[in-house]
């Protein structure tokens, strides 16, 4: 019982970690109409700046920021130079030049820093577990889960109740009259892109200390949170908390509990290898099955 | 004739001759670089169909690349061990025979196409991508942790299948079995976007509304396809496998789904021999630039962006100056 409530939680912070990936993605899109496949890249960027910073300075908070202000950066930069001349031409368009960036970005990374992967530590004070009776969880992921959760109430209050967060949702909903209204849009929309990107990089350097950082690492996590996306329902960011929240546990209780499941019927080997084949597929059913009943996600419009 | 079907012509002459001519010079290696081109240009003519024509832009091509590839791993792979391919409820032997192969290869990927494009096609626009993209990273992870056929290390096939009495393992003779069968799909393509069903994918690319009224529901057309392209693409991946005389999972990534449209937008969108121009640009340029330096993809991203950005309509837009579909 207790290792199912570890595993739920390791569930929670993986779908948090997946909601910080989801929440630029969709914000990107629903306010750009942008996809943009180079979103794990800027998580990369993010990671590798941690790293980085975290090998010079040995303070963790310095490497947080180093890291959201590389990815912040990185996306500002990619916006003005690149993506602002794709808004208006086609998702083919969008989708080439994306691809073409994550080449650029894995293999830039690559250059500079080598491929051999690099290590984060937990900072200290958030090292150790924490005790509830039986149960016992390492605390640097309950703060993760902690940070997911300050972000999406973050967004929230950006969204609702900022100047900004009036700009953005006037911008989703019609770009023409926000400009007409006064308001910069080329500015509006570099400033959301790094917002993403910032996400994107917080991402990946809170994960920094649980995995090991190296060049192609956003990938995966990029494809889980197209996923997320996609159930939640583009450019929702309350679908994307509750799409990450969902794949997050779904995948983590799926490699769980499907070999147990399985082993009541099959001997132990097969059902070690059927049930992690099952499991890794199981968010990409879930998606499928929520497609089939809703097919713009769970919180899109109409 | 128009300016891009003597293109077309000299392409398809000019990929014939390099291997040829470096076949009679003693370069197999080259031969080999020609055999990849046709076979990847292949993979990108079918994609075309539905990328292209339909509209479709499948970011998940690479699962039926792999499809194909895995047929012929798995079939091979039984027949070179003398082991059944399946016990029950029929025993069935593998095979090395290539004919089997490919027809395998090809009616497994459509069946495995029906279901993805059906679900897929609910949705259009991005949602459409994401989900190709999904549903493609399903069947890889399925591949890497599905341990019977190699899982994350990949299937190695000891001899390249046989076709008739010919010796396959001779680079040119392969090259020619691909080059045929590349002219059958590419044959095949036109035959069929001059067809009344490619009449209507084109307008459901471009008025479905438009298809609808005139009794075609457009989830038909494209359906069917995406389906057709999803087969090409795994004849392919067939050939590929063979000519790797190796599958992984590698030929399911998604990266290699990014590659497949890549080549198709190079050569030109909508054009039938643009995806083997941009398949032949593309492994020409991987060439290349991996012997300038080891970071050759830096290189490519930075041309991949030039072309997107500034050369809309691919290199046959360049260099015949006209829109595709115009």
């Amino acid at each position: 019982m207790t290792l199912f409530l570890e595993q739920v939680l390791n569930g929670l912070q993986f779908g948090t970690m997946l909601f910080l990936m989801a929440a630029g993605l969709t914000l990107v899109f629903g306010v750009m109409g942008l996809i943009n496949l180079a979103h794990g890249s800027l998580y990369m960027v993010g990671a590798f700046a941690a790293a980085a910073a975290a090998a010079a300075t040995g303070n963790f908070l310095l490497a947080i920021v180093a890291a959201l202000a590389a990815a912040a950066l990185a996306g500002a930069i990619v916006e003005i130079v690149v993506l602002r001349r794709l808004y208006r031409r086609d998702h083919l368009d969008q989708v080439l030049a994306t691809f073409a960036l994550i080449l650029i970005f894995s293999e830039g990374v690559r250059w500079i820093f080598g491929s051999f992967p690099l290590y984060l530590d937990v900072p200290r004070a958030l090292a150790g577990a924490v005790h509830v009776g039986p149960l016992s969880y390492p605390l640097y992921r309950l703060a993760i889960i902690v940070v997911g959760i300050a972000v999406a109430v973050g967004l929230w209050l950006l969204i609702n109740r900022t100047r900004l967060g009036v700009q953005i949702r006037a911008g989703e909903a019609d770009r023409e009259m926000i400009a007409a209204l006064g308001i910069d849009i080329a500015r509006l929309y570099t400033v959301v892109f790094a917002l993403g990107a910032a996400l994107a990089g917080l991402a990946g350097a809170l994960i920094g200390p649980i995995q090991s950082v190296q060049v192609g690492m956003g990938e995966p996590v990029l494809i889980m949170a197209f996923v997320v996306v996609v159930i939640g329902g583009i450019g929702s960011i309350r679908g994307a908390l509750v799409g990450a929240i969902l794949v997050g546990v779904t995948d983590t209780l799926g490699r769980f509990l499907l070999p147990i499941v399985l082993g009541g019927f099959m001997d132990q080997a097969s059902a070690m290898s059927v049930g992690s084949a099952l499991a890794s597929m199981s968010i990409y059913i879930l998606m499928a099955v929520i497609l089939v009943w809703r097919p713009t996600g769970l919180m899109g419009a109409h | 004739m128009s300016r891009e079907t003597i293109l077309n012509v000299a392409i398809l002459a000019g990929l014939l001759a390099v291997a040829l001519g470096a076949w009679a010079s003693g370069e197999p290696f080259v031969v080999q670089l020609a055999t990849r081109a046709a076979i990847l240009g292949m993979a990108g003519v079918g994609l075309n169909l539905a990328l292209g024509y339909g509209g479709l832009v499948s970011f998940g091509h690479a699962a039926f690349f792999g499809i194909g590839g895995y047929a012929a791993g798995i079939l091979a792979s039984a027949a070179q061990n003398y082991e059944p391919l399946m016990t029950w409820p029929v025993e069935l032997p593998g095979t090395t025979s290539m004919p089997i192969i490919w027809l395998t290869a090809v009616i497994a990927a459509g069946l495995i196409a029906l279901p993805i494009g059906a679900l897929s096609l609910r949705t259009g626009g991005v949602h459409f991508i994401m989900i190709t993209l999904a549903f493609a990273q399903m069947i890889y992870y399925f591949a890497i942790s599905w341990p019977a056929y190699g899982g994350e290390d990949g299937l190695s096939i000891y001899v390249r299948n046989s076709l008739g009495t010919l010796d396959t393992m001779s680079p040119l003779t392969f090259f020619l079995i691909a080059f045929a069968l590349l002219l059958l799909v590419l044959g095949l393509v036109l035959v069929a976007t001059r067809s009344r069903f490619g009449l209507a994918l084109a307008m459901a690319r471009q008025n479905p509304l438009r298809l609808t009224s005139m009794g075609v529901r457009p989830f038909n057309v494209r359906l069917t396809a995406f389906v057709l392209s999803a087969m090409a693409v795994a004849l392919a991946g067939a050939l590929y496998a063979d000519l790797n005389r190796f599958v992984s999972p590698t030929m399911l990534s998604w990266h290699l789904s990014g590659e497949l449209i890549v080549f198709v937008i190079l050569g030109g969108v909508g054009r039938p021999c643009g995806p083997l121009i941009g398949a032949c640009i593309y492994v020409l340029l991987e060439q290349w630039l991996g012997g300038l330096t080891d970071y050759w993809q830096f290189p490519l991203g930075v041309i991949l962006l030039l072309v997107v950005l500034f050369a809309r309509g691919g290199v046959i837009g360049l260099v015949t100056g006209r829109n595709a579909n115009a």
